[in-house]
C-alpha cells in the first residue's frame, strides 16, 4: 500500500504519542522509587529532570525488602503460593483433559459439561463456602489451602483448554501406541504430555500472572499475617497503613513487578499463543 | 499382569495357596498407598510446625506440594494397575478424572449452592427471609450506585480497550516501531491492579492549591496556569479514571488478538476493493470490520466480563469511598465488613447471573472465532 510521507510522519507521530502515554506513569513510579522521602512529598517527580534531583539512591529498596516491612519474607511467600498453584492445577487438568479426550468411562458427557458449565463462576461465590469448610479442618492460612483455592478456580479453564488441545492430538499416535502395549498412564506422561508442551506453558504463564497478582484469593485463605502473606496483600497493607509512606510503597510496588514482567517479556510468544487458544478467565 | 497370575493359571495349586498370593498381593498393593500417605502427612506435619528458615520452608512446600500430587497419581495409577483386568479399564478413568472432578465440587459446584441457599437467608445464615436480600440489593442507595458504577464500567471500560486495541493494532502495523508500541502496550498486562493502582496514585494525586503537586495531572494542569483538580474524589468522574487504570491494562489484550485477525483479513479482498476505487475509511468500514468482527465480539465480552467483576482496582486506589464503589467491592464488603453472608452471597449471585449470559455468548463466539 502507498502511504504518502506526510501521512507516515502522522502514524508515527501518533505511535510515540500512544507510547509515551502508556510508560510515562510507569516511568514516574520507577524514578521515585529511587527519591528520597522529603523531595518525594514536596515536589512531582519530573522536577529530577529539570535539576531538582534531591537524594537519589537505593534506600527505598533496601529499606522495604530488608527492613521492618521485610518485603523479602513477601517475596519468598509469594514464591511459594505461585510455583504449586501453577504446577498443581496444570497436573490435574492434564490428566483429567486426557481422559476426556482420550477414555470412555460413564458420565463422561455429564463431567465434562459440568467442566464448561463451571468456567462462569466467579470466585466471590467460593469465597465463605470454602473459607467456612477451611476454618472447620484448620486449614486456613496455610500455604496447602490456598495452592487448593488456585487449583480449584483454575481448573475449569485449564481443563477446557488442555481438552481443545489434546483432543486434536492425531489418533493415529494413540492407537499406535495402545498397540505397543503402552498404558494409559504411560502414554499420558510419555506421550501426550510432551506433545501438549505448547498449551501446558501457555496456560502456566497465565495462571503465573494470575496467581502472582492475585490479592482476593490470597487475601482470604492465607490473610495478612507478615509470615505468611504475600507481596499483594502487603502492598495493600502499605497503601493502608502508611499513607505517609509513599517512598517505600514505590519500591515495593517494583518488588512486586519485577518477576512477572521479566517471565512476561522472556515468554510472551507463548503468551500471545495462549490469548489466541482463548486463555482469558471467566 | 504380573508374574504371579501366570504362575497361578498355569499350576494348579491347593485352595490355601491361592489365597496366600491373594492376601500378599493385597498386602502389598495396601501398604505402597499407606506409605506414601504417611509421607505426605509427615510433609504437612513438618510445614505447619518447623521453624527453619523461609527458604528451607518455601523450597519444601513448592517440592512437597508438587511432588505430593504427582505421587497421589503415581499411586493411585500403580494400584488400580494391580486389580483384575476388568475393574482396571472401569476404574482407571476415574483416578484421571476424579480429582479434578473433586477439585471442582469442592471449590466451585458446592459452593455455587450453598450461596444460592444463603442468599436467600438472613446475616448469619440461620433464618429465611425470602427475597429480603436481592430487595436489599435493587433498592439500597449505595447498592444503586454500585450497579450504576459497574454498568459505567461495562460500557466505558470495553469500547475504551477495544477501541484503542484495534486503533493501535493497525496504526502500529504501518509504523516502523511496531513491535517497541506493541511491547510496550501489551507489558500492563504483567503488572498486578494492586501495582498499577500504586503507579497510577502518581498521576492522580492532588494537593490543595498552592502546595507543590506531585501528581502528574496535576502538574501538567500547574503548567498550564490552572488550579489542581481533586481527581478521585468527585463522581462519576473518579470512577471514569479508575475505568482508565483497566483500559490502561487490557488495551494490550485487544492489540494482541485484533492484531491477529487483521493479519487474517484476505489480501485479494482488500486490494479488489482499492482497485474499485474504495477510499481507505470505506475499506475499513466496509471489509476490515466485517471480516474480523467475531474476534472483535470476543474481545469485548471478555473484557466486559472482567469489568462486571472488577474488584482489585477500585479496592487499591479508592477503597470504594467516594461513590467509586462496584458490586464485588460492596460484596466483599459485606462478607468482611459487615458479615452478613446474606447481602454478601445475594450479590455473588447477582455477580454471577450478570457474567454468565456474557460468558456462554463468549464461549460460543470463540468456538465459531476464526484467526
Amino acid at each position: 500500500m502507498k502511504t504518502s510521507r506526510s501521512t507516515t510522519i502522522l502514524i508515527n507521530g501518533t505511535v510515540i504519542f500512544l507510547i509515551a502515554i502508556w510508560t510515562i506513569p510507569t516511568i514516574g513510579l520507577f524514578v521515585t522509587s529511587f527519591r528520597d522521602k522529603g523531595s518525594m512529598a514536596t515536589s512531582g517527580w519530573w522536577t529530577v529532570f529539570t535539576g531538582n534531583t534531591g537524594t537519589l539512591s537505593l534506600d527505598n529498596y533496601t529499606t522495604v525488602i530488608f527492613g521492618g516491612d521485610g518485603l523479602a519474607t513477601a517475596f519468598l511467600n509469594t514464591l511459594a503460593v505461585t510455583i504449586p498453584s501453577v504446577a498443581i492445577p496444570i497436573l490435574i487438568a492434564a490428566f483429567a483433559a486426557y481422559a476426556f479426550a482420550w477414555m470412555d468411562f460413564p458420565g463422561k458427557r455429564l463431567f465434562f459439561i459440568t467442566v464448561v458449565a463451571l468456567l462462569v463462576v466467579p470466585l466471590q461465590i467460593s469465597l465463605i463456602p470454602v473459607l467456612k469448610a477451611y476454618l472447620a479442618i484448620d486449614l486456613n492460612g496455610t500455604f496447602l489451602a490456598v495452592w487448593l483455592a488456585h487449583a480449584g478456580f483454575g481448573l475449569a479453564l485449564a481443563t477446557y483448554l488442555l481438552y481443545n488441545y489434546m483432543s486434536q492430538l492425531p489418533k493415529e499416535v494413540m492407537e499406535s501406541a495402545a498397540i505397543d502395549g503402552a498404558s494409559h498412564f504411560t502414554t499420558f506422561t510419555r506421550l501426550v504430555l510432551p506433545l501438549s508442551t505448547p498449551a501446558l506453558a501457555s496456560f502456566a504463564i497465565f495462571q503465573f500472572l494470575w496467581t502472582w497478582n492475585d490479592l482476593l484469593t490470597a487475601q482470604t485463605f492465607l490473610g495478612t499475617d507478615p509470615n505468611v502473606a504475600v507481596l499483594t496483600s502487603r502492598l495493600i497493607g502499605l497503601i493502608g497503613s502508611r499513607g505517609t509512606e509513599w517512598h517505600l510503597l514505590t519500591a515495593g510496588a517494583f518488588v512486586s513487578m519485577i518477576l512477572p514482567v521479566v517471565i512476561f517479556l522472556s515468554l510472551q510468544r507463548y503468551f500471545v499463543r495462549g490469548l489466541l487458544a482463548g486463555s482469558v478467565k471467566g | 499382569m504380573t508374574g504371579t497370575t501366570i504362575a497361578a493359571a498355569e499350576e494348579p495349586r491347593g485352595l490355601l495357596a491361592v489365597l496366600a498370593t491373594g492376601v500378599v498381593r493385597l498386602v502389598v498393593s495396601l501398604v505402597v498407598p499407606v506409605v506414601a500417605f504417611i509421607v505426605l502427612y509427615a510433609g504437612f506435619t513438618f510445614l505447619r510446625d518447623t521453624d527453619a528458615p523461609k527458604i528451607v520452608i518455601v523450597l519444601v512446600a513448592i517440592v512437597w506440594g508438587i511432588g505430593g500430587v504427582a505421587m497421589i497419581y503415581w499411586v493411585a495409577n500403580w494400584t488400580v494397575e494391580r486389580m483384575p483386568m476388568a475393574w482396571k479399564g472401569r476404574v482407571l478413568p476415574f483416578v484421571f478424572v476424579g480429582p479434578a472432578m473433586a477439585i471442582l465440587a469442592f471449590y466451585l459446584l458446592i459452593p455455587t449452592v450453598i450461596t444460592t441457599i444463603n442468599s436467600f437467608k438472613d446475616a448469619s445464615s440461620v433464618e429465611w427471609v425470602g427475597l429480603d436480600n436481592f430487595i436489599f440489593a435493587f433498592t439500597n442507595s449505595d447498592m444503586i450506585i454500585a450497579i450504576r458504577n459497574n454498568i459505567i464500567w461495562l460500557v466505558v471500560g470495553t469500547t475504551l480497550s477495544t477501541g484503542f486495541g484495534l486503533a493501535i493494532a493497525i496504526l502500529a502495523d504501518r509504523s516502523k516501531l511496531d513491535r517497541l508500541a506493541k511491547t510496550l502496550i501489551f507489558l500492563p498486562m504483567a503488572i498486578s491492579f494492586v501495582g498499577a493502582g500504586i503507579i497510577w496514585r502518581f498521576v492522580f494525586s492532588y494537593q490543595p492549591e498552592g502546595q507543590p503537586q506531585i501528581g502528574l495531572l496535576n502538574g501538567v494542569l500547574g503548567g498550564f496556569g490552572i488550579g489542581p483538580v481533586s481527581w478521585l474524589t468527585g463522581e462519576p468522574l473518579n470512577t471514569i479514571l479508575l475505568i482508565l487504570i483497566l483500559v490502561w491494562g487490557q488495551t494490550g489484550y485487544a492489540m494482541v488478538i485484533l492484531g491477529a485477525a487483521l493479519k487474517g483479513v484476505s489480501d485479494d479482498l482488500l486490494e479488489a476493493g482499492r482497485i474499485d476505487g474504495a477510499t481507505e475509511w470505506q475499506v475499513f468500514r466496509r471489509i476490515i470490520i466485517p471480516s474480523i468482527w467475531p474476534t472483535v465480539v470476543t474481545v469485548a465480552t471478555t473484557i466486559a466480563i472482567l469489568t462486571l467483576k472488577i474488584f482489585d482496582v477500585v479496592y487499591a486506589m479508592t477503597g470504594g469511598a467516594f461513590k467509586t464503589d462496584v458490586i464485588a467491592t460492596l460484596q466483599f464488603k459485606q462478607m468482611f465488613g459487615a458479615f452478613d453472608y446474606g447481602r454478601g452471597s445475594a450479590l455473588a449471585i447477582i455477580l454471577l447471573l450478570a457474567v454468565t449470559p456474557v460468558i456462554w455468548y463468549n464461549l460460543r463466539q470463540f468456538r465459531s472465532r476464526t484467526i
